[in-house]
């Protein structure tokens, strides 16, 4: 990010870079197919062409997003401390290699017989998952981590009913991503929420307290979001078996567990990974990443279709009758392309690496906390695994927020951590340096904190200011949900309201 | 490791540093018994070389299919991708930023994604877009349950027959938790290819609460989309269009003009490979007055401080990380990097490029059949098609054998999912299918 003097930081949008008669795009040259389309299709059918839509040479179209890329900050840039998001380096042989015509271009619908590299590599990354997360079988189905959530819970779903319950209640902490109760809603479920023990995890005292004959599962994430390790897992785990219910282990921060513990250990009986967490596959500005999902020997025959197996004859192939799955979540068999990727990760660091990586994301994350403890004090005296999640006093001091801290943060070159989350810590900074940012690079940060925890005594307006020296200044967004303006307009005003 | 920076002089002084003396220490809170079962029993880890080899070792397993001529689509089309489209989403300042929370920080991010929702609007009819979805099935789905807050007092969700296999699945997937949805399966006809409008009229009464339709449809058929607009809107029911092959846009007359309420589908056709069925990209587009119903992230246009354009993610209270249980979706992460690269696709074609790109398919695929009705091979369907039509083939299964033998994937069978089409060859044709080779396809499946 940041600019050079010559050029502008504003860059118009594409629509107004258009003028008529322009083009990116050479067709294949020969005889023109226009005229002899609307004869095949009739001109009912067909539409004029579309006002409004760009027309660029194709240099245009590339200084125009080459520009807007330098509006951006990147993991590849900078440290990304974004807590519960393990923005670890993305290996860019990894790209190269789903880039790979074999992988890249292969269609879908080929023959089983013709996509035999394609889908040893994803039984490999079943098993290699299998292995890491503890549990006894895999489906790379689901799209996000999200997908792979409702995936689980249709899981519960499919399981509860099979043996003919009715349970409708899962239980959730207070800590959680809002994706679990998303998900859960989506999944049929009603949530009822657990409190964090006063230590920073749930007290298996807490789970018998709000276990019923009418509790399907428990979801949690281990280490939860205030970064703590969930003590009491495992007795939690067999209260639940006891009442007839699931333990859930959503895989968000898989990265902490990395030879420390294993969900399986734990009892866990359905577990999803993010493949774009744990396994280095870029984030994308918001995706695509990948959801797997992981479960005991007993739910494997819920797991989405279509299944991989191999045949009497040696072939891998995809099974789609089984009658107890939960079904299809999306089209075809994963999101391949991330599947490549994070398969390539695992190959390069191979088991002792894997173990290596989660210690040492640990020890990065004590590391900020120790350097920052004295001005921004932990929100639970409890040791930190990945992540911390901090506090402050500014607001009652200088009237500063955590937003302006975060929006100042900017201005040290830095990307903010996640705030005001989890929601159990009022103001939160949640903090995740991850494995591969170097010791320097923590004591930078760490040293633009405690500035900015100073500057935020001393010199609060500038603070709520800032940031200074980003492309734009602090953004209105609240005047962005208030009046939507959603997409370019060529009217005169060039804006379109509800 | 090389991608760890840490020297064994830095982990003893900052183990020193926070008063630890082995990195275990830092871990010892953790049950005993768990990190007793810790190990990681996989191969040790490769250099760059070695797993580069090992990764090309099994894409190589796949080469054959990927060097067959292929008219291989159902879904999943192949396109040319200029070469412009990867050196943009290869940029890490793009591939490897997060969701733009930190607007400031990622004006890149939230004006591009401004721009593919404006595309999505452009190519749709439609007034509002959202920032993408994962797939065109998961699309559906997401629309489904996205008409049910609109509509939330009728139960009957009416789905083409001629609605991908897979779609259909995710739709039934998506809606089993759903207490009292009734999923409702609109029959084809079998001489044109397209759903029976008639069925529609059947079922379209005050319990309808939207009909599913393909545009064009899993056949490659133009259905008629008007007239089901109106059936479904007589009944005071939404038309929700799914679109797997939105090139088609380009040509043809949009799902907004023809009154469909929501259009989503699959943008895998703009800038996206194959990828062996993902990722792609999901897209969703609607009337602005449901706008609130939406799932999925929106970027909306604003002021800075000083009073200058710029763009941010918005109306979040729709979402599951504000609202929790009540969230309109899960949906957190979408496909932006691939939005990204359908955004770029669509700025290179530009205004005239996209309708010359669509017309070329479809000029394409209609020399197809004509070459293949040539060796007496006809269709199987009587309505209009885009780039990709039902060829009618005996023994379809035995054809593709031959064909692939002499080097040409000829197309999709469609008797596991259509057993009344036992005798349907479906043939996609796009640019990247050059004029000859639709010889050698007919000559391939000729009997």
């Amino acid at each position: 990010m940041g600019s050079m003097d010559m050029l502008s930081d504003r860059v118009p949008l594409i629509f107004e870079e258009s003028r008529p008669g322009r083009t990116g795009a050479e067709v294949d040259q020969g005889e023109p197919s226009e005229t002899r389309a609307l004869e095949l299709l009739g001109a009912e059918l067909c539409r004029d062409t579309i006002a409004g839509f760009p027309e660029l040479s194709e240099p245009q179209v590339l200084r125009h997003y080459l520009r807007l890329s330098r509006l951006n900050y990147a993991q590849a840039l900078n440290f990304y401390p974004l807590g519960s998001c393990t923005m670890k380096y993305n290996p860019v042989v990894n790209d190269e290699i789903a880039n790979l015509p074999g992988f890249a271009e292969l269609h879908p619908a080929v023959p089983p017989a013709m996509a035999q590299g394609a889908l040893e590599l994803m039984a490999r990354l079943e098993g290699a998952l299998a292995e890491i997360t503890g549990m006894d079988a895999v489906s790379l189905h689901p799209a996000a981590g999200a997908q792979g959530e409702l995936t689980g819970l249709l899981i519960v779903r499919a399981w509860d009913r099979r043996r003919g319950g009715k349970r409708r209640k899962v239980i959730i902490p207070d800590t959680a991503h809002g994706t679990n109760p998303a998900s859960c809603t989506l999944a049929g479920f009603e949530v009822v929420v657990a409190r964090t023990g006063a230590h920073g995890y749930l007290e298996a005292a807490e789970i018998r307290r709000l276990l019923d004959d009418q509790t399907a599962a428990l979801m949690v994430t281990n280490p939860n979001t205030l970064g703590i390790f969930e003590a009491e897992i495992s007795a939690i785990a067999e209260a639940l078996h006891q009442a007839g219910a699931l333990l859930y282990l959503d895989g968000a921060n898989l990265n902490a567990l990395l030879g420390v513990a294993k969900p399986g250990a734990m009892g866990a009986d359905i577990v999803h990974v993010n493949l774009h967490k744990t396994f280095s596959t870029p984030h994308g500005g918001g995706g695509p990443g990948a959801g797997p999902v992981a479960v005991t020997r007993e739910l494997e025959r819920f797991l989405p279709l279509p299944r991989l197996v191999r045949r009497a004859d040696g072939l891998w192939d995809f099974d789609r009758e089984r009658p107890d799955s939960i079904g299809r979540l999306r089209a075809y068999h994963g999101n391949f392309g991330m599947l490549v990727r994070a398969y390539a990760y695992i190959l390069a660091l191979g088991g002792e690496g894997l173990e290596q990586i989660g210690r040492l994301a640990i020890l990065n994350a004590n590391y900020v906390r120790h350097g920052l403890e004295k001005n921004f004090p932990v929100a639970k005296r409890a040791p930190s695994t990945h992540e911390c999640v901090l506090t402050h006093d500014l607001e009652e001091r200088a009237g500063v927020s955590t937003l302006d801290l975060a929006k100042r943060l900017l201005d040290y070159g830095f990307h903010p951590p996640t705030i005001y989350f989890p929601l159990v810590v009022p103001g939160a900074l949640m903090i995740e340096p991850t494995e591969t940012e170097a010791r320097e690079t923590l004591d930078v940060f760490i040293a633009a904190m405690n500035q900015i925890y100073r500057e935020a005594l001393e010199q609060p307006e500038m603070v709520k200011q800032a940031p200074h020296t980003t492309p734009v200044a602090r953004v209105d967004e609240v005047t962005a949900a208030r009046r939507p303006i959603l997409r370019w307009t060529p009217s005169p005003d060039s804006t379109t309201k509800e | 490791m090389r991608f760890i920076p840490h020297t064994a002089a830095d982990i003893a002084q900052m183990l020193a540093a926070l008063d630890v003396e082995r990195l275990d220490d830092l871990v010892a809170h953790v049950p005993a018994a768990l990190r007793a079962q810790a190990a990681i029993r996989l191969d040790r880890g490769l250099g760059e070389r070695e797993v580069s080899a090992a990764m090309r070792a099994l894409a190589q397993r796949n080469a054959p299919a990927t060097e067959l001529i292929s008219f291989l689509g159902g879904g999943c089309y192949r396109h040319y991708i200029p070469a412009a489209v990867r050196a943009i989403t290869a940029r890490a300042e793009f591939a490897t930023s997060y969701t733009p929370y930190q607007p400031e920080a990622s004006q890149g991010t939230t004006q591009a994604i401004f721009e593919f929702q404006t595309l999505i609007t452009q190519l749709t009819g439609l007034e509002v877009a959202n920032a993408s979805m994962y797939d065109g099935a998961s699309a559906a789905a997401e629309a489904v349950l996205m008409a049910r807050r609109i509509l939330p007092k009728r139960h009957r969700v009416v789905v083409s027959r001629a609605l991908w296999p897979d779609y259909r699945a995710t739709i039934a997937t998506y809606l089993s938790a759903q207490q009292d949805l009734e999923i409702v399966e609109l029959p084809l006809d079998l001489a044109t290819g397209s759903t029976s409008c008639e069925a529609l009229g059947k079922l379209a009464d005050q319990h309808l609460l939207c009909a599913v339709v393909g545009y064009p449809n899993a056949f490659g058929v133009i259905e008629s989309l008007g007239h089901m607009t109106q059936v479904a809107h007589e009944a005071g029911a939404l038309l929700i269009a799914v679109t797997a092959e939105p090139l088609a846009f380009g040509l043809l007359k949009s799902p907004g003009e023809l009154g469909a309420d929501i259009a989503v589908g699959e943008g895998q056709s703009f800038g996206i490979a194959p990828q062996f069925g993902g990722p792609g990209v999901g897209f969703m587009a609607a009337r602005m007055a449901h706008v609130r119903s939406m799932p999925g992230r929106l970027v909306g246009e604003t002021r800075d401080r000083q009073g200058r354009r710029a763009f941010c993610l918005t109306l979040a209270a729709r979402e599951q990380h504000i609202r929790r249980e009540r969230a309109t979706s899960n949906i957190c992460t979408n496909h932006s990097l691939n939005a990204l690269a359908a955004t770029v696709y669509l700025a290179l074609m530009g205004r005239s490029g996209l309708r010359r790109m669509a017309a070329r398919n479809v000029d394409l695929a209609h020399q197809a059949a004509a070459k293949l009705a040539a060796v007496g091979i006809s269709p199987r369907f009587s309505g209009a098609f885009f780039n990709e039509f039902v060829a009618r083939v005996p023994d379809p299964h035995r054809a593709l054998e031959r064909a692939i033998a002499r080097g040409v994937l000829a197309g999709l069978t469609l008797e596991r999912d259509y057993p009344e089409l036992a005798d349907g060859l479906l043939i996609a044709v796009t640019e990247v299918n050059e004029p000859q080779s639709l010889d050698l396809l007919a000559e391939a499946l000729r009997a």
